[in-house]
């Protein structure tokens, strides 16, 4: 059991990390800085880590059967591991602003961003549900960080009650596998369900829905908007982004190892899913005044293009998966670092309108939006359209043409609401300035992602070469 | 061909715009900013006569090809020219200098990021005309609209923000089918390779739908009647050099698509569908020559008149004979010049008077009278006078309809009628008739710069009117043989 080990290092070094912060956090007054740059520093080590001790790896399993370490999990741990690390970074400004800049805080985001590493290389229904519940836990505090604000309290608690719902649907479904097929791991379920045994559907359906809530995928979305907007902007940030990564994953173990079998049956709700969410997600979005609403909206259709590219069933469906969302990342980073410069006398505005007349005042702030949300809707030769190329390639490998046509169109919808951003920075009268003292890690995290979406079509092929070595099927 | 010509053709322009948003636009650079432009694309222009130079007129093969791995195992960049491309190329790089020079008054706000619109734009432009990939071409066809956007949105008139979102909505929507058929060739075919894609053929039982995609995408972008209706409002709108870059250049991109694509990708297709593109052709022409025909907007009339006469284009392209496509192409050409030019003309006058209504104005040809020669000139090669380019376009894509279909053809005349009538008024009212409007008397008749530009088209405009050989020579061998393919895949079907 203890072979191996060091495959597990970067999850180990994480905990004792909490831990050790934690006391730190008790014995030490006013040490919300030192821990603030300490959790970078951690997170930045288990990402070298795990890249250093994992990548390379072929598919090995550990403790029971219970952890996965492959190259997917290998590859999603350093993206999540890396996000969670700029959002600390670019997030101290704005907590501070709101003297929410607490020693919890980078606690909260390290323990969820444990659960989310555990929930990318579990290998059994317990384990996933524990990594699960670990990230949610924090997410919910994260939520409610902004405690005097009756918008923040708001977000935590219902994201809590609903949240607490859909694990509860989740884990009926985890029983009805279990009661079904004897086992929680994935590889003894993969040889032990009967393809006739129709409640063992109602078991994926459960766990299915369980997962669509985590990525607010339709009709499972509701909670997503206001959680959105009532949470600090930080962690919307860290919510549009690192936790979807880890439900992405989940997803893809949980249909491709034990139930590919069972491809007709999952399908069809994938499908579904992904039609729903990329239209609701771009008609929703129209009417909203709110950038943070709006982009929990975007989200929502997003979320949707990646699960087109899941719902195809084949190897090369998961890959363009994986690239939207890693993509779609960078994107979001982009606007949301935006979102986090629109600040003036220690105010922070989150409407469109303020946006008004951006170009005049800032016109490079308002040149990297404008490109951030080309790509977001995805117009060539940005980043975005390539993120789009590629699911809609594995889609149409499928034959599955209905898929592709409703998401294009949906695109075009989705197009209108970011054209209006577009036009509210470039078309509309000007307001007065923002600020223009912003931290250096924020502008870097701006320029870096721009010029990644920007110049994305120079190198199309590195991303899929690194991509191209996840091999579930 | 060590030099890559054609990338460089495509890079010059972008080069350029980078080096102007480096440069901050302070008022008192204004002038440098304007020269950086215009140098930039002036390079372009010349490296683009080189090319007509060194073209080989004898072949229809590909020339200048470069082939580069882009997406490993997925898209290559592909560029390279043929007969049909290349006047395009010419067409555009011509086309952008008179554009940056035109400038001067009719913008006045954000100077700088206006030419890296401009140079940008004409980077993807001649991107789409180059490209021998499809999702290369996709990608520049598609990216154009970013630097429209803006263009009208920023720059344009009162209604802007309406007429900018519908140009944008309207050819994403006609755009992502095309995307859809593109990855679908790459699903039948395993390549996006055109060059590949004719000899490989696509196989008859999937050209209907693709090409009813392709389809979606040029008719929107033509514009073909019923989705015209973007057009007016975008043209209106725009900056003078937005309307110039729009008529003359982009709307040509949908025509090279449907010879370069539809006919040649999907020949047995094109013959299917060649009736809804008569019965479209023919009521673009001659229903939006009466809706010019009743417009008060100057622009707007010409607007709907580029309708009009993309009309004739697409009518021309689907005789599939060799005058018809020949006389298309001239058309286009000549379009572009012409309207390009009338364009200018409004925004000229638009600039002393700031109104385009036809109702203004009356009686000025005694006022400004350079003015009313050359618009003299360009409205008549609008209208298809012998001696202008705009009559050899028509007249050969008329001859060919008349081969292939006699109602059509007697139809499409109707229109030149028609079309000779709206133009002819307009000039009237605008030049001739009795002076009502006593501040016409202030206007100042054409500067240095403006007469310049005009002159510029005009000297074109007349030459090939007179002389059509050059572009004649060019084209013909590539069309001959895209024709002899036509009919070998639809005789063997």
């Amino acid at each position: 059991m203890i072979d191996n080990i060091e495959l597990i290092f970067p999850e180990i070094f994480i905990s004792l990390s909490i831990m050790f912060l934690l006391i730190l956090g008790v014995f030490k007054k006013k040490s919300s800085k030192i821990i603030h740059n300490i959790s970078l520093l951690v997170l930045l080590i288990a990402s070298v880590i795990t890249l250093n001790e994992t990548i390379g790896t072929s598919r090995t399993i550990l403790f029971n059967e219970s952890i996965v370490v492959d190259y997917l999990s290998s590859f999603m741990k350093i993206i999540t591991l890396i996000s969670a690390f700029v959002v600390l970074l670019i997030s101290s400004n704005y907590l501070k602003t709101f003297k929410i800049f607490k020693i919890e805080y980078p606690i909260l985001i390290l323990s969820s961003v444990l659960g989310m590493m555990i929930m990318i290389s579990s290998n059994d229904l317990i384990v996933f549900y524990m990594g699960l519940e670990l990230q949610s836990l924090a997410l919910y505090v994260l939520a409610t960080f902004n405690r005097d604000q009756l918008k923040s309290s708001e977000a935590g608690l219902k994201y809590f009650v609903l949240s607490a719902l859909s694990s509860g649907l989740l884990l009926y479904g985890c029983s009805l596998i279990y009661g079904f097929t004897g086992s929680t791991n994935f590889n003894v379920i993969a040889t032990q369900f009967n393809t006739n045994e129709y409640a063992l559907t109602f078991g994926i359906v459960f766990v299915l829905v369980g997962l669509a809530f985590k990525i607010s995928a339709v009709p499972f979305h509701m909670w997503a908007p206001d959680v959105y907007e009532g949470s600090p902007t930080s962690v919307t940030l860290f919510f549009t982004m690192v936790p979807k990564i880890a439900a992405l994953t989940v997803f893809i173990r949980f249909l491709y190892v034990p139930f590919l079998n069972l491809i007709d049956q999952w399908q069809m709700i994938l499908v579904f899913l992904s039609i729903a969410s990329m239209l609701f997600g771009a008609i929703a979005a129209i009417g909203q005044k709110n950038l943070k609403r709006l982009i929990a909206y975007s989200s929502i259709s997003h979320i949707g293009y990646a699960l087109a590219g899941l719902a195809t069933g084949s190897n090369d469906g998961i890959q363009s998966s994986v690239i939207y969302m890693t993509i779609y990342i960078i994107m979001n980073l982009g606007f949301f670092s935006c979102l986090l410069m629109m600040k003036r006398n220690n105010v922070y505005y989150e409407q469109i309108d303020d946006l008004s007349g951006l170009s005049k005042n800032h016109p490079l702030l308002s040149i990297s939006l404008l490109i951030i949300l080309f790509s977001l809707a995805g117009i060539p030769p940005l980043a975005g359209f390539f993120a789009k190329f590629y699911i809609f390639k594995s889609v149409i490998e499928q034959s599955m043409f209905f898929l592709a046509i409703v998401g294009l169109l949906s695109t075009v919808v989705a197009a209108f609401y970011y054209l209006r951003i577009i036009k509210t920075m470039y078309f509309d009268e000007e307001k007065d300035s923002y600020d223009k003292d912003h931290s250096l890690w924020l502008k870097l995290s701006l320029t870096v992602s721009t010029v990644l979406i920007l110049m994305y079509f120079v190198f199309p092929s590195e991303l899929i070469d690194v991509v191209s070595k996840i091999n579930i099927i | 061909m060590n030099f890559p010509i054609l990338s460089s053709l495509i890079l010059l322009p972008s080069i350029g715009a980078l080096f102007l948003f480096f440069t901050r636009s302070k008022s008192e650079n204004k002038i440098t900013v304007k020269y950086v432009a215009l140098f930039t694309s002036l390079v372009n222009f010349f490296l683009s006569i080189y090319l007509w130079f060194l073209f080989d007129q004898t072949t229809s093969s590909f020339q200048f090809v470069e082939d580069r791995v882009w997406i490993e195992g997925l898209i290559n960049y592909k560029v390279g020219v043929d007969g049909i491309s290349i006047l395009f190329i010419i067409l555009t790089t011509f086309i952008t200098p008179l554009c940056i020079i035109s400038v001067n008054n009719s913008v006045t706000k954000r100077l700088n990021e206006f030419l890296i619109a401009i140079l940008v734009m004409e980077t993807f432009m001649i991107g789409v005309f180059c490209s021998l990939d499809l999702v290369v071409f996709y990608l520049f066809f598609e990216a154009g609209l970013i630097p429209m956007f803006l263009i009208i949105g920023i720059w344009g008139g009162a209604r802007r923000v309406y007429s900018a979102f519908k140009f944008f909505l309207f050819t994403l929507l006609g755009s992502v089918l095309m995307l859809v058929a593109i990855i679908s060739i790459y699903w039948i075919t395993g390549t996006t390779d055109v060059v590949q894609l004719y000899e490989l053929g696509i196989d008859t039982k999937y050209q209907n739908l693709l090409w009813l995609a392709f389809f979606s995408s040029f008719a929107v972008k033509t514009p073909m009647w019923p989705v015209h209706t973007w057009l007016p409002d975008a043209h209106v709108e725009a900056p003078t050099a937005g309307s110039v870059l729009l008529a003359a250049i982009l709307l040509k991109m949908a025509g090279y698509g449907f010879i370069r694509f539809s006919l040649g990708l999907f020949p047995s297709a094109s013959e299917v569908f060649t009736p809804l593109i008569y019965a479209l052709s023919v009521i673009a022409i001659i229903f939006t020559s009466l809706i010019a025909l009743m417009q008060e907007d100057m622009k707007k009339l010409i607007a709907y008149s580029s309708v009009a006469h993309m009309g004739f284009v697409t009518l021309g392209i689907f005789t599939i004979q060799q005058q018809g496509i020949e006389g298309s192409i001239i058309q286009m050409i000549s379009h572009g010049l012409v309207s390009a030019a009338l364009f200018l003309c409004v925004g000229v006058v638009y600039d002393r008077m700031h109104s385009r209504l036809i109702n203004t104005y009356g009686g000025i040809v005694t006022i400004i009278p350079k003015y009313a020669v050359l618009f003299m000139v360009f409205t008549l090669a609008a209208l298809g006078l012998p001696g202008t380019s705009g009559f050899v376009g028509e007249f050969l894509i008329l001859m060919a309809a008349f081969k292939d279909n006699f109602l059509v053809a007697v139809l499409a005349s109707l229109g030149v009628i028609i079309g000779a009538a709206y133009m002819l008024w307009l000039y009237k009212r605008v030049v001739f008739g009795r002076l009502i409007n006593f501040e016409l008397k202030k206007m100042i008749d054409l500067n240095n710069s403006e007469a310049f530009t005009l002159t510029c088209l005009a000297i074109p405009t007349l030459y090939f009117g007179f002389y059509p050989e050059p572009l004649i020579d060019t084209i013909e061998v590539s069309i001959s043989d895209l024709i002899n393919t036509y009919n070998y895949s639809v005789a063997s079907k």
